[in-house]
């Protein structure tokens, strides 16, 4: 199979033929932003230097090393996305980034967000850091040191970024809130089949 | 070198290597998992963890980016030579290994909130003695307890009357609305006590034994093994997407007597990194690894 290689600035076009349970690639340039960065660019409306504008954001704290007056990415993995849940919609509409990566799933909002917007969420294999550190051919920039190095705004160049699986479309289809019914449903199941198994009080 | 010199040098060490390298036991179930999934998008992502397996050795690098908060289980003998000085050497030996390994910057000041940028701060690393009478001898756990796979974790105390049933509930319940983003496939220790407090200690020292192991309790395993089926019978596969092989690295149970009308029960995570290290020292500081067989630090 070839691989679906998105490269920045990703056109709508581009996102809108993305659905959910694809697995694409992106090349180009990433930053990250997650939970202090979401609350500085949404609430205190300050904006970095970095133009998100067809942009791709990455829901990530990597580890960096300073070599001479350079940085160097040493991990770099994606974090629980959920957690960016309160501010992504305004963040993808202020920014015009086009696809968010994080991992595990994101909730309405963001879904609002992704149809409103011509944007897309996806998920990088969590905790594959030397994998997604690899795949960082550069750090063009940083910005927001003054939150640390997981907060900071890393602008990185990428190149086949991924394996990246789309979880929520421009549809507004949500890959794991259609799995959480279905895995709520089997665990219902599953604990009543054990229950008999696990009678272990006296009466 | 003196023998204080020596602890922190291979402490050290071995926190990089816990850093690396899984456990054996932990890859083990992971190629058992990987060999038996059929779903494409969950084969995808257990390519790229044993990639990234492999590439962490080949590129020296820790394993995930979230090295977590460092978690150290002692058992050390009253008469072990270093009993005094073992607190401020994990201080320093964790220090050190913040800049060699390097980890990532874990440590938040409550209140102040302010990242430390060393991986130190009030109480942390974090420390659990567990005191051995007569022994010269010291059994050091070393544990990165990531954001992701802490977040899961919960505590509560219920009356008695919800039984090992409600338990299991609970346990089945957590996974599916928190554990789903704590990078599946996970350990998961249950712990059953008198509070949410021994409950949950209890929890953290399951999810802390070796795989395959079993609760010398038969009722107990009884539990682990049908916790175990329940949960991979949930349709849940890697990184909380659908798997046919299971969500699981493994079920332990970790029991205590109880209060007659209160039973605490918790339930601790551990994700597929799951950065677990034992080592024994003797009084002269030789020592041997247990999880990572052939290796040397
Ligand atoms: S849950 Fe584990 S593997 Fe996933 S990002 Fe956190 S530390 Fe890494």
């Amino acid at each position: 199979m070839e691989k679906k290689i998105l490269t920045t600035p990703i056109s709508d076009e581009d996102i809108k033929s993305l659905k959910i349970g694809d697995i694409v690639y992106l090349t180009g340039t990433l930053v990250t932003c997650r939970d202090t960065g979401h609350k500085r660019r949404v609430l205190s409306n300050i904006v970095p230097k970095t133009d998100l504008k067809g942009g791709a954001v990455f829901h990530a704290g990597p580890i960096v090393k300073k070599v001479g007056d350079k940085w160097e990415m040493v991990s770099i993995g994606p974090t629980t996305s959920m957690r960016m849940e309160k501010f992504e919609k305004e963040f993808l509409e202020i920014t015009g980034a086009k696809i968010v990566i994080g991992k595990g799933g994101m909730g309405s909002k963001t879904v609002q967000g992704c149809v409103e917007n011509t944007a897309v969420h996806a998920i990088f294999p969590g905790g594959c850091a030397v994998v997604a550190a690899s795949q960082v051919e550069e750090i063009m920039d940083a910005e927001w040191l003054d939150l640390g190095m997981p907060e900071a705004f890393w602008v990185m160049k990428v190149k086949e970024f991924g394996p990246l699986i789309i979880s929520i479309d421009t549809k507004g289809n949500n890959l794991f809130e259609n799995n959480k019914e279905v895995y709520k449903t089997n665990k219902e199941k599953q604990v009543a089949q054990i229950a008999k198994d696990l009678s272990f009080m006296k009466y | 070198m003196t023998l204080e010199q020596k602890f922190v040098d291979i402490t050290v060490k071995f926190i990089d290597l816990v850093a690396k390298v899984l456990p054996d036991d932990v890859v083990g179930v992971l190629s058992t998992l990987r060999d038996k999934e059929t779903e494409p998008m969950a084969k995808a992502i257990y390519e790229s963890m044993f990639e990234n397996m492999e590439k962490a050795v080949s590129m020296n690098r820790p394993i995930c980016q979230d090295t977590g908060v460092l978690q150290f289980f002692l058992k050390v003998g009253t008469k072990f030579p270093l009993i005094d000085k073992l607190s401020d050497m994990l201080l320093e030996a964790t220090t050190v290994a913040t800049n060699t390994v390097p980890l990532r910057h874990n440590a938040v000041e409550t209140f102040i909130e302010k990242n430390t940028g060393t991986n130190t701060g009030k109480n942390v690393p974090y420390i659990e003695y567990g005191i051995v009478p007569n022994s010269d001898k010291l059994e050091m756990i070393v544990y990165m307890a990531g954001g992701g796979c802490v977040l899961p974790g919960r505590s509560m105390v219920m009356m008695p009357s919800a039984g090992y049933e409600g338990i299991a509930d609970f346990v089945a319940d957590t996974m599916v609305n928190w554990g789903i983003n704590a990078c599946p496939p996970l350990v998961v220790g249950v712990g059953i006590g008198t509070c949410v407090a021994s409950a949950a200690k209890l929890a953290k020292k399951a999810s802390l034994r070796p795989l395959g192991t079993k609760n010398d309790n038969a009722q107990a395993h009884i539990m682990e093994q049908q916790l175990e089926k329940a949960l991979n019978g949930i349709g849940l596969g890697p990184q909380g997407i659908p798997g046919k092989a299971g969500c699981v690295l493994g079920v332990n149970v970790e029991n205590m007597a109880r209060h007659p009308s209160a039973m605490g029960a918790a339930v601790s995570f551990g994700c597929w990194a799951h950065r677990r290290g034992t080592i024994v020292f003797d009084a002269k500081l030789n020592y041997e690894i247990l999880d990572h067989k052939n290796t040397v630090l």
